[in-house]
C-alpha cells in the first residue's frame, strides 16, 4: 500500500518549520543535549489555549497544524502520534511535587499532561477531530508502529488521509538520567562534528515531526511511502543485510535502485560500524546522507529520518551539511531511510518520488 | 476586601498561566469561568489547591468550586468569611 | 476475503483473583477486590483501592521466574496474565506471524517514584531507570513468552488495551499476524493514585458505578490479555474458539483533555462505528459492559450515548469496576475477557455497589448474576482521557 505524503511539520534543533525553507541557516549547538528552536506559537495557538501546554505539546500541536496545512486539510480521517517517553517535563514535575507536597495539596494539570496521548488529544481537540486517535509508545519502534497503523488505516479504506506523527522532549534530568545508561557522550561535542569525535554515546535531541498521508497520489505529493519494516535487534550483521535485502526485493528493487542512503549514525562508536557495514557491504560506494547531528538522538528520531528524506526528495538535491559521503546523488528517486535506536529496535523505509 | 481582590488577581495569573493577561484585565465582578475569562474544570481544581496552600481554606467538594469562584468577589469574599483568624 | 478473527485464550490477574477461574468465582460470589491499600506506600490510607493480593514476591513466583531485580509490579503482573492466556490457546508463540500488543499508561512508574531521586543523583546506574518507559513490560513479557515477531505498545490513558486488541484484531484481518497476544497491565502507584486525587475523583468508599449517588472512581491494578488468532490459523491446528471479534471502533470526544462531553459524543461514535464494522445490528447485542467508572461525569455521559444509541431497546448494562477497580491501561482488556467470560459461560455479570436509579439516565444496571443469561453478542466500552473512547465487540 503506497502512502503519498501530503504535508509535513517539523520542530527540531533546527530551524525546520517553514517548509519554504531547506536548512538554508544551520543552527550549531555546543551541548550534548539539543533542545528544539521555537517559532512564535501564538502564530499558530490561541494564548488561552497555550496557557495549558507544556512544551511538548506545544511542538506537536504546532508541527501537527503545520503538516495540515501544507497539506490542505481541515481535518485528517486519523491522527497517530508515536512517542517514547511521552511528556517527560510533566512527568518529571508531578513526581517531584508528589514527594516535595508529601502527597498533599497537588493540583492535576501536569498529571494530565504526563499521559502519553496528551499531544494528540490536544490535536483532536484543536480540529474538533472525532476521528481514530491512537498513540504508541514503544521505544524505537514508537514511530513506526504510528506510521504502520497510518498505512494499515489507508489499506482498510478506514481513511483516505491519516496524521502521523514521533515526537518526544529532551529535559535537563531525563539528560542527566539517560546519560547513567550511556546514552551520552562524556566531552561536550559540537553537533556539526559528531561523526568525528570517535567516542561511545550520542548526542541527546528532541522534535516533532508530523506527516499527512493519503490514499490517493495529488499533484502536490512529496513522494511516496513506498514500504515500512521494523526488526528488533538482529542476532548477526548478516541477519541485518539479508533483511534488508528481502525489503528491497519485497518492492521490486534491488542495492542499485537506491539513489540515497539516509542513515541514524548516532556518533556512537559503538553503534555506527552498523551503518558503515550496510554501506561498505549491499551500498558501496552509494551516496550517503544522515541527520542525527541535527537533530539529536531520542526514541523518535526516525521521524526526523523520514522528513529529512522526504524533503530531499522534494527538493532534488542534498544540503551539504547532510552529506556522509564524498559522492552526490544525480536524480533522486529512491531513498531507503535505515535506523537503529541503540542498536535495540531497527527500521527501514523506504520513499520514493 | 478590594486589596484581597488585587492579591487574588495576581496569585490567578500565575497559577493558572495566564501569560497573556494583566491583573486589570479581570474584572472583581465578570465570571471567572464560560464566557468570562474562559477558565474550566481543570482550572477550578487549581484555584482549590490554591486556596488551600495560600488561605489555608479546604474545599472538600469540587461542586461547590462553581459558586465560590464564580468571580473574583465571591472568591474573596469566601475567603475572608472562612479564613482562621 | 478478510480473515475473521477468534479468541483462543485468555488470562487475567486482578484484585479479585489471581487467574480466569479466581476472577470468576470472584464475579459468581458478588467478592469485590477493593479494600484497604496494603502494599502500595502512600500517606493516603483512606483511599480504597483495588489491589492484587500478592506483594511482588509472590508475583515472580505466579509468573514462574525467579526473584531478581529490575522487574517492574507492571512487567510481573502482565506476564503472569500474558502466560496464562497463551496457555490457555495452546498456541506456540514462536515464529514471526505471532505478534504482542500490549499497553500501559504509568510503565516501570511503579518503581520509578522510588528511585527517581536516585536516578537523579547517583552516579552509579540504576537498574529501574531501563523499566521505566512503557515498552518495558511488552518487551519482558515477550521475551518471557519467547514472542519474536511484531511487537508493539499502546497508551492512550485508560482505552488503552482495548486499544491493543482492536490494533491485534486489524492485523489479523489484515492478513499481517496469524495471531496476536493482546492485552494490558499496569500497576498502582503513588503517582497515579495522587494524580487523580488531584483530580477530586476518588470515591472515599468505593466506586458505585451508575448509582445516584456515585462520587467517583476506585483505582485498581492488574492485567489481562487475550489471544486472537486467524480463522485460518484456528482451523490449521484446530483450537478451541471462546469467542469471535465482530466489531471495533475507536472515536475520539474531542471535548476536553479529561471530562466526557455531557452527550458522550465520543462514546456514542465508538459503540456506532462498531456496530458498523461487519452490519451488526443494534438489537443483536445482548449485553453491554460499560466502561461506568463511576464518576460523575463518565456515567452521565455514557449512560446518554447508549440511550442514543439504542433507544427504548437498550440491552442490559453494567459496570465490573466494582469488582477490580479501574485499572487503567489494563481496564479494556481486563473487560473484555469479563465479557468473552459471559459469553462462555452464558452468564450475565451484574453491576456491584448500584443501589439508587440516576434521575438523568432512563435505564439501570443489571443487578443480578444470572446464569443461562442468553449472552451470545457483547459490546465492551473503555474511555480514556483526551477524550479516547473504544468500544468492541463480541460474540459466542
Amino acid at each position: 500500500m503506497h502512502a503519498y505524503i501530503k504535508g509535513i511539520g517539523y520542530l527540531s534543533p533546527q530551524p525546520t518549520w517553514d517548509n519554504s525553507l531547506f536548512l538554508e541557516a544551520v543552527k550549531s549547538h555546543h551541548v550534548n543535549n539539543m533542545y528544539c528552536l521555537a517559532p512564535d506559537y501564538k502564530q499558530y495557538i490561541r494564548p488561552i489555549a497555550l496557557r495549558r501546554m507544556s512544551r511538548l505539546i506545544r511542538m506537536g500541536l504546532t508541527s501537527a497544524l503545520i503538516s495540515l496545512q501544507d497539506a490542505g486539510i481541515d481535518k485528517p480521517g486519523a491522527i497517530v502520534t508515536g512517542t517514547g517517553m511521552g511528556c517527560v517535563e510533566d512527568t518529571e514535575n508531578f513526581l517531584t511535587s508528589v514527594a516535595a507536597n508529601k502527597e498533599e495539596m497537588l493540583t492535576p494539570t501536569a498529571f494530565i499532561r504526563s499521559t502519553h496521548n496528551t499531544v494528540g488529544a490536544h490535536i483532536a481537540v484543536h480540529l474538533k477531530c472525532h476521528a481514530y486517535n491512537f498513540t504508541y509508545v514503544h521505544r524505537g519502534f514508537s514511530f513506526e508502529s504510528a506510521l504502520a497503523d497510518g498505512r494499515l488505516l489507508l489499506a482498510e479504506n478506514a481513511a483516505d488521509d491519516v496524521l502521523v506523527g514521533g515526537l518526544d522532549e529532551t529535559s535537563e534530568h531525563h539528560y542527566i538520567i539517560t546519560g547513567r545508561l550511556n546514552y551520552w557522550k562524556v566531552k561536550k561535542t559540537h553537533n556539526l562534528e559528531l561523526l568525528s569525535s570517535k567516542t561511545p554515546g550520542s548526542i541527546a535531541g528532541e522534535g516533532a515531526a508530523f506527516f499527512v498521508l493519503g490514499k490517493v497520489p495529488g499533484v502536490n505529493d512529496y513522494g511516496k511511502l513506498l514500504d515500512l519494516d521494523m526488526f528488533a535487534r538482529p542476532e548477526s550483521e548478516e541477519i541485518l543485510h539479508s533483511r534488508i535485502l528481502t525489503f528491497l526485493q519485497g518492492n521490486a528493487m534491488q542495492a542499485s535502485d537506491i539513489d540515497l542512503l539516509l542513515m541514524g549514525y548516532s556518533g556512537d562508536v559503538k553503534f555506527d560500524p552498523l551503518y558503515e557495514g550496510v554501506s561498505e557491504k549491499i551500498f558501496p560506494g552509494k551516496p550517503e546522507a544522515y541527520f542525527k547531528h541535527l537533530s539529536g538522538e531520542y526514541h523518535t528520531s526516525s521521524a526526523a529520518g523520514l522528513w529529512y528524506g522526504t524533503r530531499i526528495l522534494q527538493m532534488q538535491y542534498v544540503p551539504e551539511v547532510l552529506m556522509k559521503s564524498t559522492t552526490s546523488p544525480g536524480k533522486i528517486n529512491n531513498i531507503l531511510i535505515y535506523n537503529n535506536f541503540r542498536n535495540e529496535q531497527h527500521s527501514l523505509m523506504l520513499i520514493s518520488t | 476586601m478590594e486589596a484581597l481582590i488585587e492579591k487574588l488577581k495576581k496569585e490567578i495569573i500565575e497559577a493558572l498561566n495566564l501569560e497573556d493577561i494583566e491583573p486589570e484585565d479581570i474584572k472583581a465582578d465578570d465570571p471567572l469561568f464560560g464566557d468570562g475569562l474562559g477558565l474550566d474544570s481543570i482550572d477550578a481544581l487549581e484555584l482549590i489547591v490554591l486556596l488551600e496552600k495560600s488561605y489555608g481554606i479546604k474545599i472538600e467538594d469540587p461542586k461547590d468550586g462553581k459558586k465560590i469562584f464564580y468571580s473574583l468577589r465571591t472568591m474573596a469574599e469566601y475567603i475572608s468569611s472562612h479564613q482562621k483568624k | 476475503m478478510p480473515e475473521r478473527i477468534f479468541v483462543t485464550g485468555i488470562g487475567l490477574i486482578t484484585a479479585a483473583g489471581k487467574n480466569v477461574p479466581e476472577n470468576e468465582h470472584s464475579l459468581r460470589t458478588g467478592h469485590s477486590g477493593i479494600g484497604e491499600v496494603k502494599f502500595l506506600n502512600t500517606v493516603h490510607k483512606e483511599i480504597p483501592v483495588a489491589e492484587v493480593k500478592h506483594d511482588d514476591k509472590a508475583l515472580f513466583d505466579l509468573a514462574g521466574i525467579p526473584y531478581r531485580e529490575g522487574y517492574t509490579r507492571t512487567a510481573l503482573l502482565g506476564m503472569i496474565a500474558a502466560g496464562e492466556a497463551m496457555q490457555n490457546a495452546g498456541a506456540d508463540p514462536g515464529g514471526p506471524r505471532t505478534g504482542l500488543i500490549s499497553a500501559t499508561t504509568v510503565g516501570g512508574m511503579v518503581k520509578s517514584e522510588n528511585h527517581y531521586f536516585d536516578f537523579l543523583r547517583n552516579d552509579e546506574s540504576n537498574i529501574y531507570i531501563g523499566t521505566h518507559d512503557c515498552g518495558d513490560s511488552t518487551e519482558k513479557i515477550a521475551r518471557r513468552l519467547g514472542i519474536h515477531g511484531f511487537r508493539s505498545t499502546i497508551s492512550t490513558a485508560c482505552s488503552s488495551s482495548l486499544n491493543s486488541i482492536i490494533l491485534g484484531a486489524r492485523l489479523i484481518r489484515a492478513g499481517k499476524l496469524d495471531r496476536a497476544l493482546v492485552g494490558g497491565t499496569d500497576a498502582l502507584s503513588r503517582f497515579t493514585l495522587n494524580g487523580f486525587n488531584s483530580l477530586m475523583i476518588l470515591d472515599r468508599e468505593g466506586c458505585k458505578p451508575f448509582d445516584k449517588n456515585r462520587n467517583g472512581l476506585t483505582l485498581g491494578e492488574g492485567a489481562g490479555y487475550l489471544v486472537l488468532e486467524s480463522e485460518t490459523e484456528v482451523r490449521k491446528r484446530n483450537a478451541m474458539v471462546l469467542a469471535e471479534v465482530t466489531g471495533w471502533a475507536n472515536a475520539n470526544d474531542a471535548f476536553h483533555q479529561t471530562a466526557s462531553s455531557p452527550e458522550g459524543t465520543g462514546a456514542f461514535m465508538a459503540m456506532e462505528k462498531a456496530l458498523e464494522t461487519n452490519h451488526i445490528q443494534a438489537d443483536a447485542i445482548d449485553y453491554i459492559n460499560a466502561h461506568g467508572t463511576g464518576t460523575i461525569n463518565n456515567d452521565l455521559s455514557e449512560g446518554r450515548a447508549i440511550e442514543k444509541l439504542f433507544g427504548d431497546r437498550i440491552p442490559r448494562v453494567s459496570s465490573t469496576k466494582a469488582y477490580t477497580g479501574h485499572t487503567l491501561g489494563a481496564a479494556g482488556s481486563v473487560e473484555a475477557v469479563f465479557s468473552v467470560v459471559s459469553i462462555v459461560r452464558n452468564v450475565l455479570i451484574p453491576n456491584m455497589h448500584y443501589r439508587d436509579q440516576m434521575p438523568e439516565l432512563h435505564f439501570a444496571p443489571e443487578t443480578e448474576y444470572k446464569e443461562e443469561a442468553g449472552i451470545r453478542t457483547v459490546i465492551t466500552n473503555s474511555f480514556g482521557f483526551g477524550g479516547n473512547n473504544s468500544s468492541l465487540i463480541l460474540k459466542g
